[in-house]
């Protein structure tokens, strides 16, 4: 199945540096599969959050190919990316995920308002609520309890699930997951990991889990080191 | 886009609430003050109104007025009776008041005139005075109290008076041998009118039968009745107000006035006289001005200072709007769209506020002060403060908002706190 859909990332000699910095990623070659679960794994610092960002199209490379779903970022322009990333591409953040000021089901649709694509997938605003609902009950939250209330009073456990939901709502090829469980106990993270996999299964979206805990790896089919992967961080330590 | 930017209004209602009140009360304050100043500019334009000359001994044009409308200010020479009466006589003129000056009750100016000043003195949009209490004085003793004269001193109708010579607060010689009765108190009309004490011509010249140059003549006192027996026609007047038959004619009688050969005579037309006196307090109102727009700065500042203390806290929230692909031109109509919203409500509540201020002072204003507090809508000079108040919350708004583009730009979705 997945041998025919072209990947969903696929990079090539990719470089990038920080203005006026030397190159913090030299990547020879990655490929992510359609639907596939992939665990990257690093030190704090090594550039996976930044990796996130190239891929999520905030970021153009030095050098390389890039190509995100077939399309090469680097050929769009800054509007066109933010699009694309609207339309393609779900993320979840290491902690405070939500906007303080919109309730727990706006929190999720908020990942359908400016992706048109998405919100024909799904339909008018009360469809795109009722998958809300649908998703945050899926992963394990009392909706109706639970929306009345700010989405500050949430805990970090219950954000993080509010999060996933808004990153897969109207099922995105790429779901990005920046350190999502470092604010979790040992237990929450394991239970949040299986989740967010029953979910992308259901979607169908790939999923690019980003740690530095390589104790979750085993749970993942696939996993990489990123200082392994990366040409600049190997000439950096010589 | 516009609920999210009222949600996250509401989210800070706090803040919100503050700076939208800042604004309000820095918009009622311009505003109020630019409505107070147009409305006190018209008021004194037309302190007298309906006369088309005023007519006195040759003076300079503000002096003329201020002691003629103005009250203040001590004349220094008269108009014959005679030449009063043969411009009165006049086939242009319709009307003529007398008004004679040089003595006060109790610090407040008395006036000698006619009874055809009840019918023809005008003030405001051609207001007609209004006798609170009595009727305009028939007798050559009976007075007609200006309303602050009436309500300062607590003269009511009956009561007795007497009139000083001079014009000093505290006064030595007065003609306590002739007081005069109270007879009538007029309405409110926030012109000199109410710090008037009128008496007839006839009185004014009875009291000062027995005076020679400024002092009682020692051994020819005149008693009240006794002074009712002679001719109580003055000799001369301090000016009088002229309404003409044809008011295409004023100039032409202006000009014979002005050239008229047995007396050094001035015909001012008191319109043009006001305007120019008013352009005098223009320093004041200016003052005025710049304080209200001081306010106003402070105001806006204070709503800088509101919406820059929250960008900190809102980088995480752009960060998450930029990952579900919100564009950094996007974030910055979100945050110009928040201070336009805030300003936009402080300024209605600020005219709200001015409105509910304006109807609560009206009835005092106009008792006590005369001033007739307009309630119309906006006019084009309060439109404009009203237009620099939204432009200077824009610009102070757009702040925070290019410091949130760029942000957003460069943190995309790392944010390092
Ligand atoms: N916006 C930025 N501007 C400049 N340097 C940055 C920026 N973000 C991250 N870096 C630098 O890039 C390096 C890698 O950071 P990051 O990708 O966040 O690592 P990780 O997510 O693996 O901890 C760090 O040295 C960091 O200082
Ligand atoms: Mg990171």
């Amino acid at each position: 199945m997945s041998e025919t859909k072209p990947p969903v990332v696929a990079l090539e000699a990719l470089r990038f540096g920080w203005p006026g910095q030397p190159d913090l990623l030299d990547l020879d070659d990655l490929r992510i599969a359609a639907g596939e679960r992939l665990f990257l794994e690093g030190p704090s610092g090594s550039g996976k959050s930044t990796l996130l960002n190239l891929l999520a199209g905030i970021l153009v490379p030095r050098a390389g190919r890039l190509r995100v779903l077939g399309q090469d970022l680097a050929n769009l322009r800054a509007g066109a990316r933010d699009r694309f990333r609207a339309d393609h591409v779900g993320f979840i953040f290491q902690q405070f995920n939500l906007v303080p000021y919109l309730g727990l089901v706006e929190n999720v649709t908020l990942g359908c308002r400016f992706s048109p694509a998405r919100r024909a997938r799904l339909g008018d605003a009360a469809a795109q609520a009722r998958e809300a609902r649908r998703l945050v009950a899926a992963l394990g939250l009392d909706v109706d309890a639970l929306d009345r209330r700010p989405v500050t009073g949430l805990s970090v456990g219950q954000q993080q699930r509010v999060a996933a939901a808004r990153a897969l709502i109207g099922a995105p090829e790429l779901v990005i997951a920046d350190e999502p469980t470092s604010a979790l106990d040992a237990t929450a993270r394991a239970a949040f990991v299986e989740l967010l996999f029953a979910e992308v299964e259901r979607a169908g979206s790939a999923l690019v889990f980003v740690s530095h805990d390589p104790a979750l790896a085993a749970l993942f089919p696939r996993s990489l080191s990123l200082p392994a992967l990366n040409r600049a961080a190997a000439t950096e330590a010589a | 886009m516009l609920r999210l930017a009222l949600k996250s209004l509401l989210n800070r209602r706090g803040t919100v609430l503050l700076t939208v009140f800042t604004i309000a009360i820095s918009t009622a304050l311009l505003v109020g003050v630019e409505r107070l100043r147009g409305e006190t500019r018209s008021s004194f334009a037309s302190t007298l109104s309906g006369t088309d000359l005023i007519v006195g001994a040759r003076a300079g044009t503000v002096q003329l007025l201020l002691y003629t409308v103005f009250r203040l200010g001590e004349p220094t020479a008269n108009v014959s009776w005679e030449t009063y009466r043969r411009i009165a006589d006049s086939p242009m003129v319709a009307w003529t008041v007398p008004l004679s000056l040089g003595d006060s009750h109790r610090g407040y100016r008395v006036l000698g005139t006619s009874a055809e000043y009840f019918e023809h003195y005008r003030y405001g949009s051609r207001r007609q005075l209004e006798f609170s209490a009595g009727a305009p004085f028939d007798g050559v003793y009976e007075a007609v109290l200006g309303a602050e004269v009436a309500r300062a001193l607590s003269h009511r109708v009956g009561d007795e008076l007497v009139v000083a010579h001079g014009i000093g607060r505290v006064s030595f010689a007065e003609h306590d041998d002739k007081p005069f009765r109270v007879v009538g108190i007029l309405a409110a009309t926030g012109t000199p009118v109410d710090r008037t004490v009128h008496v007839p011509l006839a009185g004014i010249e009875a009291i000062h039968l027995d005076w020679q140059s400024g002092t009682r003549m020692p051994g020819r006192a005149i008693s009240a009745e006794e002074a009712l027996q002679q001719d109580l026609t003055p000799r001369s007047i301090t000016a009088f107000l002229v309404g003409m038959e044809n008011r295409v004619q004023t100039f032409t009688l202006q000009r014979q006035v002005n050239e008229y050969r047995a007396e050094a005579l001035s015909a001012i037309l008191p319109g043009v006289a006001l305007q120019q006196l008013w352009s005098l307090t223009g320093v004041a109102e200016n003052a005025l001005r710049i304080v209200a727009a001081c306010v106003v700065v402070v105001g806006l500042l204070g709503m800088l200072t509101a919406l820059l203390t929250t960008l900190n806290e809102r980088r995480r929230e752009m960060a998450i709007l930029r990952s579900v692909g919100a564009r950094p031109r996007t974030i910055l109509g979100l945050m110009v769209l928040e201070a336009t919203a805030l300003a936009g409500a402080g300024l209605l509540l600020g005219l709200g506020l001015l409105y509910a201020i304006l109807a609560a002072l009206r009835e005092l204003a106009a008792t006590r002060f005369g001033l007739f507090l307009g309630m119309g809508p906006p006019s084009a000079p309060e439109l404009l403060a009203l237009a620099g108040i939204l432009a200077g919350a824009l610009l102070v708004g757009l702040v925070p908002a290019l410091l949130a583009y760029r942000r957003s730009l460069s943190d995309g979705l790392t944010v390092r706190i």
